[in-house]
């Protein structure tokens, strides 16, 4: 869907500045390294971003502020209320809406003479390169490693610069790859983590202002390279030190031998999640599961079983189902030779991944009577505690 | 002679919290080596069963990634520093 929010301008040039325009950007003009030539060049810029969530958020706010005429935005997300501590385009009250909606009518808001453009489509193999092409340059604030490879190869499959962030906990990345004479993603980082080495934010939290850190220079970064000004990140990766307060930058070297921009021999894209080391959901038993009230039944009935939590100690803190024994996931296999075989064990975390993967290692080990409990913490406050608390 | 070695908050969890840590040795390699010494589970996140770095860490001395400034066997000096830049996801 394409939603545009601009009066069409009058004059035939798509690039002319009305005079409302001109107001509106006059601190711009007042710089000479932007001028109304600059502004026309920022009008006329087309740019994607990659995901509305918390890099996607200040990156789209700032370039349609800053008058980036036409703004892709690629999301199938639905707004959580999870989201709101860091994704400032989106509000309490768009709670449950589509991203995409909820960021077409804030950036109306912003500015009403950009025109969004809307793909409410997971970001695939099969899309990538037609979307990509459409566009002048990439913002990536997409949230896994498959999906940012397959950013990585299209922008360079397609010529397109890819301005790049990324952020886990305190510390963020940002950098400019795939342009004409730069590294790319690949250069820096060969291969992906295989899953479950590398946390994502959902698991291991971020600071909700560092995405705002890390978002604003990517929208920076992305204006400097429609202006052709200054000295963008390309060849330098800047790290962001939340916690240290400080801010550097590393330099990124193009690899000779990358398949992407080095030798070409990628020529196409290819299928990321298996990249990645992510398995095809393969047919096998479900993990047994047991659910909130039949645990609360079992609890009262004191039936003799263990209850572990695989959450960390800090997630802990904010709720816990009384009686669970904590044992972090990651410390799961330590504590995996001093677990009780004869005794019936419920695994329970957040929302019930972690703790499916924890059955599976215990099945592994050979227990055979561990049940996952559904929903986590999450539906236990649902359906048998409202006072513990969802977070 | 010391080396100050920096650390993501992701892996200061291996480190009792500290982000800048000092380590002792003659090459990128020992230096390494003697963190690793120091806190042992800090060596399963940078480097393989072989010893190799993983592809998804990135070591600078100073600014410079050491895969294009000779590797584990890059010599260091008083006063370098080595910046360890794991792989994140997080958007």
């Amino acid at each position: 869907m394409t939603a545009t929010l601009s009066e069409p301008v009058a004059a035939t040039d798509p690039a002319a500045l009305s005079h409302n325009e001109l107001v509106r950007y006059s601190r711009h003009l007042l710089l000479p390294e932007v001028g109304i030539e600059g502004q026309r060049k920022l009008k006329a810029a087309r740019v994607l971003l990659i995901g509305a969530g918390g890099l996607g958020s200040p990156a789209a706010l700032y370039l349609a502020a800053a008058g980036v005429g036409t703004l892709g935005i690629v999301d199938f997300d639905v707004v959580d209320v999870t989201n709101l501590q860091r994704q400032i385009l989106h509000g309490t009250s768009d709670v449950g809406r589509s991203k995409l909606a909820s960021a077409i009518d804030r950036l109306r808001e912003i500015n009403p003479h950009v025109t969004v453009e809307a793909h409410d489509e997971r970001f695939t193999s099969a899309n990538a390169l037609q979307l990509v092409a459409r566009y002048d340059l990439v913002v990536d604030g997409t949230d896994n490693f498959a999906t940012r490879y397959l950013v990585n190869d299209a922008c360079v499959l397609s010529g397109v610069p890819n301005v790049y962030g990324s952020i886990f906990r305190f510390d963020g990345q940002a950098s400019v790859f795939c342009t004409d004479e730069g590294p790319c993603y690949r250069c820096l980082y060969p291969d992906p983590p295989p899953p479950g080495l590398v946390p994502s934010c959902a698991e291991g939290g971020v600071l909700g202002v560092l995405p705002g850190l890390v978002g604003t220079l990517q929208a920076t970064e992305a204006i400097k390279l429609i202006l052709g000004i200054g000295e963008p990140l390309i060849g330098r990766l800047a790290l962001v030190d939340a916690l240290g307060a400080q801010w550097r930058t590393m330099k990124v070297r193009r690899n000779p031998k990358c398949p992407a921009c080095g030798t070409r021999e990628l020529k196409a894209l290819i299928d990321y999640d298996q990249f990645c080391g992510i398995a095809k959901p393969v047919v096998e038993t479900p993990v047994p599961e047991i659910t909130p009230r039949e645990l609360a039944e079992k609890i009262e009935r004191r039936d003799d079983f263990l209850l572990i939590d695989v959450r960390e100690p800090h997630e802990a803190e904010i709720a816990r189902i009384p009686g669970a024994e904590l044992i972090p996931l990651a410390t799961l296999g330590d504590a995996i030779p001093a677990l009780p075989r004869e005794r019936d064990i419920v695994v329970q975390c957040r929302s019930g991944a972690r703790s499916g993967k924890a059955v599976r290692q215990l099945q592994a080990a050979g227990f055979y009577r561990v049940w996952n409990l559904a929903g986590g913490i999450l539906r236990w406050s649902d359906d048998v505690d409202p006072s513990v608390a969802k977070y | 002679m010391p080396i100050q070695i920096s650390l993501p908050s992701a892996l200061a969890t291996q480190t009792n919290g500290q982000r800048k840590l000092q380590a002792d040795g003659a090459t990128v390699g020992e230096v390494l080596d003697h963190l690793v010494a120091q806190y042992p589970s800090v060596g399963p996140r940078l480097r393989d069963e072989q010893g190799a770095l993983y592809p998804f860490v990135t070591v600078y001395l100073n600014d410079e990634d050491i895969r294009f400034a000779g590797g584990f066997a890059a010599p260091v000096a008083d006063r370098d520093e080595l910046v360890i830049v794991p792989a994140v996801a997080g958007g």
